[in-house]
């Protein structure tokens, strides 16, 4: 072997160093889907992919499908997007374009201290505070209004979907407020200032430049948000109502996988039974990488459309 | 400087490495007793390690630490759920398992597992109806079992207003509550409404988890609570000792014998006494709607699994030694945290099968 000079020895070490950091994340990916894989193989042989269509959770007679859980998944997780989003862009905008410098650090600050509680409070606030507010006033108000739609039907208990939706929105606002404020900053101040120049009011500045210039970066922050939804476990087991159907109406209980998880993997003593809720896991693996690469593949079609490949 | 500043480094994590190697070096040599092994252990050197269900975790924590200062054996519990611990024990990972729900004697068979009831506990439904006190409400088995499978709707229904003709119940839907983690007090729950409505037994079963027909899960003992406490026209079961901790309002069953029966440490041991011990092979005993005009109907026994050939003697005498002392003494413990302890003649039974079947080397351990 040659001599190789001292700084350059650590260079190497320090390369190979990172390199095999890295190459943990990946053999860490791999080992995940192969453990997966592997205790959920006895219930892939049973069920085959019939498992995520059918409605059956029955542990008595060892019938199960994961339908209503991926619906809850889904629904509780769309239902936090739609509520946190928009009212994250508009917090963003404020604090970035609107709001006084020392409001923006005040509230800046309160959302970083948001975005660290603990899921287990927001699940305790929403089963012992936020849901008997719903059950007394929010739902008797929305099935008054809007309760022709099936939406908004049955007995206002308080737990449920709507509850589930509404506490992972709060849970979500935070990161994603933030992630879309870093993103307004780093708009060039002198794009946005050549366009004032040119007589633009703050609304054509914000919708203009701001927004679009951001557009990539917002999408990112929606799936920061969106990942963080899709596999929160102790909030929502606490609201959703842990029952395993699918019901047209938000008002009603659900499910989540991660919930589904939560609730019965310690006392699952059957061996079926265990491979069942395996199952579920890789279920949730694959539905996130799927969100995932689907996210990818958007931000690059929305990129490229930019004018700014990625 | 950089140099500098990474020798600096170096020599602080080489000054604390050495450090810690010497401490190590030196309490090893404090205590020269862990390395003879040969010799056999003293008692106080023994930590017998434990894991199950969550149920019987306060008394059995409680149990160890009190045994530890009489005796110097420490016991370390995990409560980790029922199948949690029935797997540990399988897997001979821990000393004892624990159970809610009893093992068949053919699955204890295949394992080489010996099982015997430790503590007993009721299950007592809950209710959250305006107007009615705790005890005030009386359900028969069938009825309750109509209830949880969504039949019986409402609280004016004219069977609840059959078994309570004096109590002025309002016009309130029945929202049901259960468990949604899976638990042995479900499992005694299930059993219950099993064995005494047919409906229950063909569509839904017993479980630690089963297919609810209507309803919605909390989580825990609390999460059940919670529910129940928060919404008018609720009912829900939870373990006795959780519902009198809570204030909450209990209802009183209709048992077997045709007698309505509250919950009391009193109904839950006149259960355990009218059951028949000496022929439940493996103490496969169900306490559910046993006999007896006192007996109340949701009893459960919480259970205790180790193996038959235990791998080393002292280990298994002191282990038993200590389950030995907590049927002697542990009684005013168990009764102050709501738990029942077992009758006299079911403990002789289980020490005469210490006797039998729990052997460490070819002999007997005890």
């Amino acid at each position: 072997m040659r001599s190789v000079p001292p700084a350059r020895r650590g260079d190497r070490a320090f390369r190979l160093l990172a390199a095999g950091s890295a190459g943990t994340v990946l053999l860490l990916m791999a080992g995940l889907f192969v453990a997966l894989g592997a205790g959920a193989w006895p219930a892939v042989r049973r069920f085959g992919v019939g498992f995520v269509v059918s409605n059956t959770w029955n542990p008595v007679t060892e019938r199960f499908g994961a339908l209503s859980s991926i619906y809850g998944t889904l629904v509780s997780t769309l239902l936090a997007l739609l509520i946190a989003v928009p009212l994250s862009v508009i917090i963003a905008l404020f604090l970035v374009e609107l709001a006084h410098p020392t409001v923006a650090r005040v509230v800046g600050g309160a959302i970083e201290l948001l975005a660290a509680v603990p899921s287990i409070i927001f699940g305790m606030w929403g089963l012992f505070v936020f849901a008997p507010y719903m059950a007394d006033h929010v739902q008797p108000a929305l099935s008054k209004t809007l309760g022709f739609l099936p939406l908004f039907t049955g007995p206002p208990l308080g737990i449920g979907m709507l509850s589930a939706g509404v506490i992972l929105a709060l849970m979500i606002l935070p990161f994603v407020t933030a992630v879309m404020r870093d993103v307004f900053r780093m708009v060039p101040a002198v794009v946005k200032e050549a366009a004032y120049g040119m007589g633009s009011t703050t609304w054509e500045v914000t919708r203009g430049v701001t927004v679009r210039y951001g557009a990539a970066g917002m999408i990112g922050a929606v799936f920061l948000g969106l990942g963080r939804a899709v596999g929160e476990t102790m909030a929502v087991t606490f609201v959703i109502g842990n029952d395993h159907a699918v019901s047209a109406s938000l008002f009603a209980a659900g499910n989540s996988i991660a919930s589904t998880l939560a609730n019965e993997f310690t006392e699952a003593a059957e061996p079926l039974y265990r491979s069942c809720l395996v199952y579920l896991g890789l279920v949730l693996l694959v539905l996130t990488v799927a969100i995932q690469a689907a996210a990818q593949l958007w931000l690059r079609r929305i990129l490229r459309r930019m004018g700014r490949s990625g | 400087m950089k140099i500098q500043s990474t020798a600096w480094v170096l020599g602080l994590v080489a000054a604390l490495t050495f450090a810690w190697c010497k401490g190590e070096q030196q309490v090893a040599g404090e205590q020269p007793a862990d390395r003879a092994t040969p010799e056999p252990a003293r008692p106080d050197a023994i930590t017998i390690n434990g894991a199950g269900a969550t149920f019987p975790y306060p008394i059995y924590s409680q149990w160890a630490d009190t045994y530890h200062k009489v005796s110097g054996v420490k016991l370390n519990y995990q409560s980790i759920g029922s199948g949690g611990g029935i797997a540990q024990i399988e897997a001979k990972t821990v000393d004892f398992g624990a159970s809610d729900a009893p093992l068949k004697a053919e699955e204890l068979d295949a394992h080489g597992l010996v099982q015997f009831p430790m503590v007993m506990g009721g299950v007592v439904p809950v209710v959250n109806i305006a107007g009615v006190e705790p005890g005030q409400l009386t359900l028969s088995g069938a009825l309750l079992a109509d209830i949880f499978l969504g039949k019986v709707k409402k609280w004016s229904d004219k069977g609840v207003r059959k078994e309570n003709p004096e109590l002025a119940l309002p016009d309130a839907d029945i929202s049901i509550v259960h468990r949604a983690d899976g638990s042995g007090t479900t499992w005694i729950f299930t059993n219950y409404l099993d064995k005494v409505s047919p409906a229950w037994h063909e569509k839904v079963g017993t479980g630690k988890a089963v297919a609810w027909p209507a309803g919605m899960g909390g989580k825990g003992n609390e999460g059940v609570a919670a529910y129940v406490q928060r919404m008018n026209g609720a009912i829900g079961y939870v373990e006795y000792a959780y519902a009198l901790q809570n204030g909450m309002a209990h209802a009183g069953l209709v048992n077997r014998a045709g007698k309505v029966v509250m919950p009391t440490v009193e109904s839950f041991q006149a259960a355990a006494a009218s059951a028949d011990w000496a022929s439940a092979k493996g103490f496969y005993m169900v306490l559910t709607d046993q006999p007896g005009d006192a007996s109340w109907p949701i009893t459960g026994a919480s259970f205790i699994l180790v193996h038959k050939e235990q791998p080393d003697a002292a280990r298994a005498k002191a282990m038993l030694g200590f389950f030995d002392w907590c049927y002697a003494h542990g009684a005013d413990q168990a009764k102050a945290l709501h738990y029942v302890p077992l009758p006299d003649q079911v403990v002789d039974l289980v020490k005469a099968a210490w006797r039998d079947q729990v052997k460490a080397g070819g002999g007997p351990v005890l």
